[in-house]
């Protein structure tokens, strides 16, 4: 048995998360193929992306953590000043900055890279000390996210800068923050949402989570894109209509079929049979995420892996919720599925760094 | 810091990130229920609402306009059709920056900024996503081709063809059949907007409107399958159109053509209806316009033009044209006379030239200043004697002249399917209390007795009363229509005859009638003398009161316009009717000398051989029966 699994340990892959990434990442450009309306140059740009993430997979597994911790300070400040950049020159698309584009060599969002570096910059901050953080370690990790996520909400990217405060966060939550500072934390949200409310939000701003409130108050406008995916879901019923038999996707009533609504069309026609075994199939990688967390022997690895499982599995319960209409829209993907190479390399790396912390677990457990 | 310290720290720090990886756990377990039943919900329990809703989405049904009926002639001559008819439209969506593609398509047609102006107001009106919006109409040979030419440079812009009103006849029936127009707001709001959801044109006047229902035909659609933005991807069923159902008009091409000849130019209104069904058989108002411009949008300048006029082209004169009858009621006046017992064929009246009322100062005159002498009824209405009438009106009384009158159909619509058609007036006691608050005086009976006075009359309304001298007091409504669908049209209101307590009382009127043309002393023998048939008429003239509008452009033209208007009626041949004509010709003076020939004119050509110039045999009564006619 110990020599069958040394050519996968040997390469440094967890042959779990492989298999469910491969499935998951099949399961897409199934998908994709029919959301984009049998585009197949996109499903190629996708099927290329998928291989560049699993390429990094691959390549950032081969990485000690504990070599991952060393470099992480620096990335940090790297990754805030490519923000500041963006900030000064970024390349804006579709009224937002967020890309940093060298004409010829690459155009990228240093966003998605805070993805990955900030709930590492938390881990190896907390790790340093002992747990729980205690007071001052708390504001100094809040600070270190704060920094970052003010930068990407001014974008403006409100999807990405909460994905980021979620993954440091979750950091600061699995170092073991105090119950009391949690409930506490949820309990002054409520006063600061009205002040917010009252005092910054801008009325476009206060319209939109009206139309979350109410979409059927604009239909036409802003409460569209709901009343349509929702339709889509509904009408999939439990079977769903069928591989390629997605009426509403299929007909353009559905926005962004593609990209961030993309379950509504696996809804549609794949049915609640189709969704819940996607969901099963997250679960099972989230379980994954779980359980190496818990095998984790390092406090930085298990910081670390706690929290990309956890921010994970936000990017499925926002994405989903909200075009399910349970939360307000926010530009969230769905992990895997949604088409868009930037966020699937994102995602893959993560799943790399994830697999780096199990699969060098036994070493460093030796040494 | 000391190694042992550090170990013991790692134990503790596993222990706790081990319960919150329980704790994330136990989250993610119940959020994820939280997302399965939010998908039950709307997969399971609202699935009905959202496949509706779905479903909806995708079928757009499409109206599919039916063709509108055909208007004939009784010929079978066609007098309104569709032609096909090709306008410009602009779909917004496909033109990008639809400002400049209309800047681009003014230059191409080398159009003013007017017409830029209305264009843009067009697209604006635009309903739907991707429905193409006409902005111009009637193109031309060379402006199809310069679009095609350009076409590259038009982005959204198309040339599209549907089926348009088309009045081959032109001016000469714009009076009864009418035309149709774009439908307006106001119009929208009263129709059913199933029905007419392809439909951009409507009956506006005559027949076209009266018979819009059974012209108009119904909608059928097409269940289309559209993405969001309304363009069709695919037809997935159709349901045709039911066209219109065609008209058949009593209108006969020919006899309109003569009325209008016999007219000779002069403004004026020819009716001829024939008395044995109350089909009409011409209907001129002259001077006419052409219906076609206003079908696809007259332009302001053109309609202006035909508004301020002084002919007045648009004014309906048969229908809508108000005139004291004048001595033209005198033969349903006498009959009146009769049937009340206020006068005999016998009754004689000595006319000086003018009538008094006993214990009054005040001299109604005659028209022949100088006086008939002794005046019997029959005289009367020949020789149109007024002091005759002024007597038989004073006998009568208002109440039972005004009884009379009515039921010739004076004061009232008489016509089944004319729309514009004036009620006229026709005055009584209670009339003039509730218009003037003043009683009646016996005066006013007076010059009622004559035609004159209160007295509102459209020249429809003459030629029915004359319709009915003919008949015998046999109501038949008249209309226009002959046939709707090959049916006869049916009259939901019909009048009650006029039965009177001896029917010679009609004779007697209808033998004074015919001396008017063929009497010694008839006011109309010239034209009488020249006739091969028997006429029965009357003249008349109608006192022009009020002031035209037309005053102040050209005091010659104004004082012209002042003079009497000219009337006659009559129908023939007097011993078997079979057209009954009214003729008003506007500032004619002599009713006998302008308007009779006009009338004779129009009988000839409906009773006359043109080979032969004798009457056509299917009107001529057999040799006996004329004779015991007499």
């Amino acid at each position: 048995m110990r020599r069958r699994a040394s050519l996968l340990q040997r390469m440094h892959i967890d042959g779990w998360l492989l298999l469910l990434l491969l499935i998951l990442g099949a399961g897409s450009l199934f998908i994709l193929y029919s959301a984009s309306g049998k585009n197949v140059d996109l499903l190629l740009k996708q099927a290329s992306s998928f291989g560049i993430g699993m390429l990094a997979v691959v390549v950032i597994a081969q990485f000690d953590p504990r070599f991952m911790a060393r470099w992480v300070p620096l990335a940090y400040v790297a990754g805030v000043a490519l923000l500041m950049a963006v900030e000064v020159m970024g390349h804006t698309a579709m009224g937002a900055t967020r890309w940093i584009n060298i004409p010829g060599v690459i155009r990228f969002q240093p966003s998605e890279l805070m993805k990955i570096i900030m709930p590492m910059t938390v881990a190896w901050y907390l790790s340093r000390h002992n747990l729980p953080p205690r007071f001052k370690h708390i504001v100094i990790s809040l600070a270190m996210i704060g920094v970052p996520f003010v930068l990407i909400l001014k974008q403006p990217d409100l999807g990405t800068s909460l994905l980021v405060l979620a993954s440091g966060a979750f950091v600061v939550f699995m170092a073991g923050l105090q119950w009391r500072w949690i409930v506490g934390a949820a309990a002054a949200v409520v006063p600061i949402a009205i002040g917010m409310w009252y005092f910054v939000m801008h009325d476009y701003q206060k319209r939109r989570v009206l139309t979350f409130l109410n979409p059927e108050s604009d239909p036409l406008g802003a409460g569209w894109n709901i009343i349509q995916s929702k339709a889509a879901i509904g009408s999939g019923g439990v079977l769903g209509k069928g591989w390629l038999l997605g009426t509403q996707s299929h007909l353009d009533f559905l926005p962004e079929s593609h990209t961030d609504f993309i379950i509504a069309v696996l809804a549609e026609e794949f049915g609640l049979v189709g969704v819940c075994l996607l969901l099963l199939l997250y679960l099972l990688l989230l379980a994954r995420g779980l359980v190496i967390t818990a095998q984790a022997q390092t406090l930085f690895g298990k910081l670390l892996a706690g929290a990309l499982t956890m921010t994970f599995f936000v990017y499925v319960f926002v994405n989903i919720g909200m075009v399910s209409g349970l939360l307000p829209v926010v530009g969230v993907p769905l992990p895997f599925i949604s088409y868009g190479g930037t966020h699937l390399v994102t995602l893959l790396s993560g799943f790399g760094v994830l697999m780096a912390i199990h699969t060098h677990r036994k070493w460093i457990a030796q040494v | 810091m000391p190694q042992p310290i550090r170990l013991k720290d790692h134990e503790k720090d596993a222990r706790l990130v081990k319960r919150r990886v329980l704790v994330g756990g136990v989250v993610i377990i119940l959020l994820t229920c939280v997302l399965i039943m939010r998908m039950y919900y709307l997969q399971v329990i609202q699935y009905e609402h959202h496949s509706t809703l779905a479903e909806n989405n995708r079928i757009h049904v499409q109206p599919i306009p039916p063709t509108r009926g055909l208007i004939f002639d009784r010929n079978g001559v066609i007098i309104a059709d569709n032609r096909p008819s090709f306008s410009l439209t602009v779909t917004r969506e496909r033109a990008g920056d639809w400002p400049s593609v209309l800047d681009a398509v003014v230059e191409v047609l080398e159009l003013s900024e007017d017409d830029r102006a209305l264009f843009e107001r067009r697209v604006r009106q635009g309903r739907r996503p991707f429905e193409p919006v006409p902005i111009l109409f009637e193109l031309s040979e060379e402006q199809i081709a310069r679009i095609a030419v350009n076409q590259f440079r038009l982005p959204g812009v198309e040339v599209a063809a549907q089926l348009v009103r088309h009045y081959p006849q032109q001016e000469h029936f714009a009076h009864s059949v009418g035309y149709v127009g774009r439908i307006n707001e106001q119009e929208l709001k009263r129709l059913d907007p199933t029905d007419y959801a392809g439909t951009h044109h409507i009956g506006k006047t005559g027949i076209e409107r009266f018979y819009e229902d059974e012209l108009h035909g119904e909608v059928g659609y097409e269940e289309v399958e559209t993405n969001a933005r309304g363009r069709v991807l695919r037809v997935l069923n159709r349901v045709d159109p039911k066209p219109g159902k065609d008209i058949v008009l009593s209108l006969d091409v020919h006899l309109q053509e003569a009325a209008e000849n016999a007219l000779g130019g002069r403004r004026g209104a020819v009716v001829a209806i024939d008395p044995n069904n109350g089909e009409v058989l011409a209907m001129v108002s002259q001077p006419s316009f052409d219906p076609n411009p206003f079908v696809t949008g007259i332009s302001f300048k053109a309609y202006g033009e035909l508004r301020d006029s002084i002919d007045q082209p648009l004014y309906n004169r048969v229908l809508r044209g108000l005139y004291p009858p004048g001595s033209t009621i005198k033969p349903m006046v006498a009959v009146a006379g009769l049937d009340a017992g206020v006068v005999t064929p016998q009754t004689r009246v000595f006319d000086p030239g003018f009538y008094q009322l006993p214990n009054h100062s005040h001299k109604y005159r005659n028209w022949n200043r100088s006086g008939d002498g002794w005046v019997d009824l029959n005289l009367a209405i020949a020789r149109s004697n007024d002091t005759y009438f002024y007597d038989l009106a004073h006998k009568m009384g208002v109440d039972r002249m005004h009884d009379y009158m009515s039921r010739f159909g004076l004061g009232q619509r008489v016509a089944l399917d004319m729309f514009e058609e004036t009620a006229g007036l026709m005055p009584s006691r209670d009339w003039k209390r509730a218009r003037y608050r003043q009683p009646w005086y016996p005066g006013e009976t007076l010059i009622l007795g004559i035609g004159q006075g209160y007295m509102q009359t459209t020249p429809l309304q003459l030629a029915q009363a004359t319709a009915l001298m003919a008949t015998r007091g046999k109501w038949i409504r008249p209309h226009l229509a002959k046939s709707v669908d090959g049916r006869l049209p049916v009259d939901p209101n019909p009048m009650p005859d006029i039965v009177l307590r001896d029917p010679k009382f009609w004779e007697y009127g209808i033998r004074a009638m015919e001396d008017v043309l063929h009497g010694a002393r008839g006011t109309a023998r010239k034209v009488g003398d020249s006739s091969v048939y028997r006429i029965a008429g009357k003249s008349g003239t109608a006192q022009v009161v009020a002031i035209k509008q037309g005053e102040k452009y050209d005091r010659n033209k104004v004082q012209e316009r002042h003079r009497d208007h000219a009337l006659f009626v009559g129908f023939a041949p007097a011993n078997n009717p079979q057209i009954a004509v009214a003729v008003m010709v506007e500032n004619g003076e002599s009713g006998s000398g302008v308007a009779a020939p006009v009338v004779k004119q129009v009988m000839d050509a409906w009773l006359l051989d043109k080979e032969t110039g004798q009457l056509k045999a299917e009107f001529a009564l057999p040799q006996t029966a004329e004779v015991s006619q007499r």
